[in-house]
């Protein structure tokens, strides 16, 4: 009876679960990818204090979550394939999905090259039309209030899901509340998969400050909404679950809504310093470990890994320092679908 | 003759069958009701949506991104300024992306007093609206209109909101809908819901046709060479009679210029017009401060200031909180006909 209890769920879930589940090449490729993520992150914010780049947010800490997430969305354009709708965290669900470390840099350093914005938006805040990521926004938890739509093109289309991702302290907004009703109305029911990365932080103030919910998972119970709360910070914990509650999504045309314990490890973002944070638990470093002690890695391999995408990222910081920034007279383009330049006095 | 009302419904209507609308939906806006003020009476693809406005909006969003093509409705624009920062979202995600996103989508909602309509059933949403780039902004004032620019909001790659002038919603028109019969009686029967159990109730809808009004195309409804005057919405019939009482008693012709669509406007046709009468008069009924006709007096101090005979002029509504429900408070608070007349007298008398 005591293991029913949100409070024993959430020891049981932080455990590590002893020997590995998945494949060994799933697993290498899950930390090649967290790796790459993680160096691409330390490199935006190495732009950043170097001042070539303005501002920086972003997600180390949430890799193993991240790039579980990201390696399960089935990609392609339209409501025959899966809608992600992340936040400012969610550069290593992209780079799984095949995104180019490239262009996040390009994006920090704000040129024209930036395939996300051209130049107009902060870093993080992608936009990858070809594989349904729908443009990551500023304000919190808009998202959630989107979702549904793309959810309910995904249901007329065949069995394709959307997945929508905030954090634990945006779930103060309606809009969270708007994802779990709307999705969940028994005459409507979406493919809608909400996930809440539960890093215990709003900005500076911590969550004990933000809400008092005992699991945020819990919030869908009430909805009849399948539920579940697990350690985001082990790769395989997450890749396990994550890929059977999409599973569940996508054969029920149901809602589900996961909340996943991960870290920040640089804090909320270059606003607060974007300094290491060495109390958090980092999920590379177990992973590692883990990966080391079973005889799947060596330690001179994970090194040669780290170093590899050292240079990829110097060298991508490089090329775009020397890209031309976006042309002034482009303010004037995409007001409007399809508009190129200036087409009156005020549009 | 349709209302504005059927007209907007049989757009609709037009819209699923021949342009492509996948959902019309929002608060009652699906059956039994058929929305409150039954312009979405048995419309094919419409739904009740929970009552949530920020829910309607970001899922008409969601809807348009993914290759669907919505039509959101906003029960009264008294209850959108919850969405402010979605409506921004919907305006900004081309430009933001770069290019790489278009937002179709169509969002309705009935603006404006005429009803006594309280403090929260009589806000304008003009002044707001064009204060958010990236959408097109129409209103209409005759269920012609009302029909043809609902077609083209429709058809428009970008995010479009559609005020309906709710003071004009059960207003017959003057002009035949392509398509529809010319008995009031008999397009009632076809298309309006019966009292009662609807259950088994379906349209007859006429064989509509097309009739887009352009995005951004204003009309003169009355030709004049003293003075123009420039409205929409639920002021443009009054400055119409206004206009008649004008020539009968004083003798003097006005222009008066239906703006329809609110972004982009049509400043050739406006600049045309005074041009030819150097006088204007501004007339909506949104809070005078931040006024989109202060805007428009703007543009017209800037291009005509040597040309003009006389001062521009704005009318609009007292810059307070709300429209209180006696009738005397409503009055005194927006345009009304004899303070519309009043200011056209003034503009007329005025020598330079």
């Amino acid at each position: 009876m005591a293991n029913d209890t949100p409070e024993a769920r959430h020891l049981k879930v932080a455990k590590a679960q002893p020997g590995f589940r998945l494949a060994p090449e799933l697993l290498l490729r899950m930390h090649d990818l967290m790796v790459k993520t993680r160096v691409l992150e330390e490199r935006l914010i190495k732009m950043y204090k170097q001042n070539d780049g303005f501002f920086w947010i972003g997600g180390p800490g949430e890799e193993a979550f991240n790039v579980a997430l990201g390696l399960l969305i089935r990609k392609g354009s339209g409501p025959k394939f899966d809608y992600f709708h992340g936040h400012y965290r969610s550069a290593g669900v992209l780079l799984a999905m095949g995104a180019e470390p490239l262009d996040f840099i390009r994006q920090m350093k704000c040129v024209a090259s930036d395939p996300f914005s051209g130049g107009r938006n902060f870093s993080g805040h992608s936009s990858i039309r070809k594989w349904n990521v729908v443009p990551i926004s500023s304000p919190i938890e808009v998202q959630f209030s989107m979702a549904p739509g793309t959810a309910m093109a995904n249901k007329r289309a065949g069995k394709a899901i959307t997945i929508v991702v905030g954090g634990d302290a945006g779930s103060a907004e309606g809009d969270f509340s708007t994802a779990l009703v709307w999705s969940s109305r028994p005459a409507d029911p979406l493919p809608l998969l909400m996930a809440v990365t539960n890093n215990k932080w709003g900005i500076s103030t911590p969550a004990e400050g933000q809400h008092g919910d005992r699991l945020i998972s819990e919030r869908g119970t009430a909805f009849g909404i399948r539920s579940e709360t697990f350690n985001g910070n082990d790769p395989e914990e997450a890749y396990a679950r994550l890929a059977e509650i999409m599973e569940y999504v996508r054969a029920e045309c149901r809602p589900a809504l996961i909340e996943a314990y991960v870290s920040r490890l640089y804090g909320h973002s270059s606003a607060s310093g974007a300094n290491f944070v060495a109390e958090e638990e980092d999920p590379i470093k177990i992973f590692e470990t883990r990966l080391e002690r079973e005889g799947l890695i060596s330690r001179k391999r994970i090194e040669a890994i780290w170093s590899q995408y050292g240079d990829e990222m110097l060298k991508h910081a490089q090329q775009a320092r020397h890209e031309p920034q976006p042309d002034p007279k482009s303010i004037w383009d995409h007001v409007y679908c399809g508009q190129k330049g200036r087409a009156g006095r005020y549009v | 003759m349709a209302n504005m009302a059927q007209a907007i419904r049989m757009a609709l209507h037009y819209g699923e069958k021949h342009l492509g609308v996948t959902d019309v939906f929002g608060e009652d806006v699906g059956p039994p009701l058929g929305g409150v003020f039954t312009a979405t009476q048995g419309l094919k693809t419409s739904w009740n949506s929970p009552l949530d406005e920020r829910g309607i909006i970001g899922t008409a969003i969601g809807l348009a991104l993914a290759g669907q093509k919505p039509v959101a409705e906003i029960q009264f624009c008294d209850y959108i300024f919850n969405t402010i920062d979605l409506l921004k979202i919907a305006g900004n995600t081309t430009w933001s992306s770069n290019g790489e996103w278009c937002v179709p989508m169509v969002v309705m909602t009935p603006v404006g007093s005429g009803i006594r309509g309280s403090i929260y059933h009589s806000h304008s949403f003009d002044a707001m609206m064009t204060h958010i780039p990236g959408w097109k902004i129409v209103m209409p004032s005759t269920p012609l209109d009302a029909y043809g620019l609902m077609l083209a909001a429709v058809r428009d790659p970008n995010p479009v909101m559609y005020l309906k002038p709710k003071a004009l919603l059960r207003v017959r028109g003057e002009e035949l809908i392509p398509g529809e019969p010319a008995d009031e009686k008999t397009l009632k029967e076809m298309i309006d819901a019966p009292l009662g159990d609807r259950s088994r109730w379906k349209p007859r809808w006429p064989a509509l046709q097309d009739h887009a009004v352009e995005i951004g195309r204003g009309r003169v409804r009355r030709e004049g060479s003293r003075l123009t005057v420039v409205s929409y919405g639920r002021t443009l019939p009054l400055c119409l009679q206004a206009a008649e009482k004008l020539a009968a008693e004083e003798n003097v012709e006005a222009e008066v210029i239906d703006l329809r669509s609110l972004w982009p406007y049509d400043w050739d046709l406006i600049a045309q017009s005074i041009r030819k009468t150097r006088k204007v008069l501004f007339v909506n009924e949104d809070t005078e401060v931040t006024n989109f006709g202060e805007h428009l007096l703007r543009r017209a101090v800037e291009d005509f200031f040597y040309e003009l005979d006389a001062a521009p002029r704005l009318v609009a509504g007292a810059h307070i909180p709300g429209i209180g429900l006696a009738d005397s408070l409503e009055m005194a608070s927006v345009p009304q006909m004899p303070s519309i007349f009043q200011a056209m007298l003034e503009l007329a008398r005025e020598v330079p």
